[in-house]
């Protein structure tokens, strides 16, 4: 996806985290998001979800930190954004919802206060009025009698709180582009659904765009209109929520679907991709999937599979991705 | 009931309150921080108030009054060797036995913190160059290490006040860099930076505000130890010099009286137990008092 509507388009992006042992964390990856469209990167541990976010905010510690490939947000080139321009870019363009809102939140200060510095930082305003604007992003979050909740720390707050708090910070300045790391893996159920609500009426609301990063599948059919699905720092399958749920082309989309409780008889066994992913302290030179799948072949083991564009925006990175499979 | 019919609305809210009115609700209910706290705004406003106290001069003795006891007429507390009131000696002492106690952890505090912060947010290069620097002070005992720069500087409180100060930035530094490599990985960090805030801001706003506590905290239980330490290069001679009252002087001026008068021999060292013990029960009631996340 690319052209002039598109908000965000990432392009052969590969990041590598030197040390005593390099991580080959992204590899390839291309990406591409509409504006006000909500997209899922789903995807287990260590897939590179959250490495992609964060670099989309330049916030990997650039000593240790390779970066290649291109990623452009609303036409402007990430890489290249230095000093103020950075400093507007990050929560006036972009900015991030945290998976721990409880450690998200600096514990010495009101999370009235931390808003108001959020748009100070943005807007010249005086305290008085940034406090006013914070209220209101309080309200808009939904948090009952907001008045009093601005001039509490973040360890009076219940942690669904905190997270209506972290996204009201986020949402502060009315980035075009909101980045949400597994917003609510921290938070129990009832809350989680409450959340995802909240987020997909604030998107509505703006008309952002939204970068969903989670390992849940039923949270991402919840929020998404597009799901693309990590393997090993790349992207195996992209498509829309109903292409991936119904008909999805890449074995691994296919095991992570397979793999829930849902028409389960009691007793049975769970279906579970066995082997565990690679480690990346090399990067991939054939199907990095290859060893935990069921249908690979000599083929797969040789070379990096071919990325089959079997529709407008929609991809599969595997040599079956032609033959359409049966549901598992 | 009439407890039910109160309607909910009406129950006034009960405004929490900041950090800070935490703290002093939990300080109030410590008696010996208290204690401690009083005793020493006695002896720092006494030291402050000296020359308002109607006391006799510190520097004036008398050859026929030298070693008065403790409760003679018109010495409360006796006379020194040369016959000076020690009940003046002692309260002009604290001016400056405090003094040399505070100051230098007080430089030592800005200068140690700043070392120190920057080298845990800066991190790489930076970090391994101060912190080597630091660990190579740490090879000295702090005694050895203050009588070794004062000795090199020669006597006097300015001197006094620089060694101290030296001995004192490299714990500081270490405990400012340990905390701060500690809160600089944490999620407030990264998110502060997702919303815009520079490196500065970052620093200053959410790496101070969280980090400055507990270095202050380890800093005021330095004080004693920084007291005791001046008192001590006092007593060997390469402190403060005679007639300056010092309570570590003193104690060295009165160390042959110890076979007249015992009692008055002990008493500048009595005030620098004090002083010290309290310093140091007064930084420990802070310390918890402070502590809200235990």
């Amino acid at each position: 996806m690319s052209g002039p509507g598109s908000l965000v388009d990432i392009r052969n992006l590969s990041i590598r985290f030197r040390g005593a042992r390099d991580v080959h964390a992204i590899n390839d990856l291309t990406l591409g998001l509409a504006q006000g469209e909500t997209l899922a990167l789903l995807g287990e541990s260590g897939s590179g979800k959250s490495v992609t976010l964060k670099a989309l905010l330049r916030l990997l510690p650039p000593r240790r930190t390779d970066i290649e490939g291109t990623m452009k947000v609303n036409g402007a080139d990430v890489m290249s954004i230095t000093g103020r321009a950075l400093q507007t870019y990050r929560g006036g363009e972009v900015s991030m919802v945290f998976q721990e809102p409880g450690l998200a939140l600096d514990p010495v200060y009101t999370v009235g206060r931390q808003i108001a510095e959020a748009v100070q930082r943005k807007k010249r305003v005086s305290r008085d009025e940034a406090m006013s604007t914070a209220l209101d992003m309080l309200r808009r979050v939904r948090i009952p009698s907001p008045e009093r909740r601005l001039s509490n720390y973040p360890h009076e707050l219940s942690g669904g709180m905190l997270q209506r708090v972290m996204i009201a910070l986020a949402l502060a300045c009315r980035p075009r582009l909101l980045l949400a790391d597994e917003p609510t893996t921290a938070l129990d159920a009832t809350v989680q659904i409450q959340i995802l609500l909240l987020l997909r009426a604030l998107q509505k609301e703006f008309g952002m765009g939204v970068i969903f990063v989670t390992h849940d599948i039923g949270v991402a059919v919840e929020v998404s209109e597009r799901i693309a699905v990590m393997y090993a720092g790349q992207i195996v399958e992209e498509g829309t929520t109903h292409e991936i749920i119904k008909s999805p082309r890449h074995p691994y989309t296919r095991g992570l679907l397979a793999a829930n409780l849902h028409d389960v008889a009691r007793g049975t066994r769970l279906d579970a991709i066995p082997g565990a992913p690679p480690p990346l302290d090399v990067k991939p030179d054939a199907c990095p999937f290859a060893p935990r799948c069921p249908l690979a072949e000599a083929r797969c083991r040789a070379a990096l599979p071919p990325v089959h564009q079997i529709g407008p925006r929609r991809r599969v990175a595997c040599i079956h991705a032609d033959a359409p499979m049966e549901a598992a | 009931m009439a407890v039910a019919q109160t309607d909910v609305a009406e129950i006034p809210v009960q405004k929490s309150g900041g950090y800070w009115s935490g703290v002093a609700r939990r300080l109030s209910r410590d008696p010996v921080t208290l204690g401690c706290a009083a005793i020493l705004v006695a002896l720092i406003g006494s030291a402050a108030f000296a020359p308002w106290l109607g006391l006799a001069d510190p520097y004036t003795g008398s050859m026929v009054a030298r070693l008065n006891p403790i409760g003679s007429e018109g010495h409360i507390l006796g006379t020194d060797e040369q016959g000076r009131d020690m009940l003046a000696r002692l309260i002009y002492g604290g001016r400056l036995t405090l003094f040399i106690g505070l100051v230098p952890v007080i430089l030592a505090f800005f200068i140690g913190s700043f070392l120190g912060i920057t080298a845990g947010y800066v991190g790489g290069l930076l970090n391994t160059i101060i912190m080597r620097t630091v660990d190579v002070f740490f090879a000295f005992p702090s005694v050895l290490l203050a009588i070794a720069i004062s000795g090199a500087l020669g006597a006097g409180i300015v001197n006094s006040l620089v060694s101290l100060t030296i001995v004192f930035i490299p714990p500081i530094t270490r405990v400012a860099e340990a905390v701060t490599s500690g809160v600089r990985s944490l999620d407030y960090i990264d998110a502060a930076r997702a919303t815009g805030a520079s490196a500065l801001t970052v620093i200053r706003v959410h790496v101070i505000g969280n980090v400055l506590s507990p270095i202050f905290v380890y800093a005021t239980s330095l004080t004693s130890v920084c007291m005791i330490l001046a008192a001590g290069l006092s007593f060997l001679g390469i402190g403060v010099r005679p007639p300056e009252p010092e309570w570590g002087l003193m104690l060295n001026t009165l160390r042959s009286a110890i076979y007249v008068d015992p009692w008055l021999a002990a008493l500048p060292g009595v005030m620098i137990f004090v002083t010290s013990l309290c310093l140091n029960l007064l930084s420990d009631g802070v310390r918890s008092a402070m502590n809200v996340r235990d």
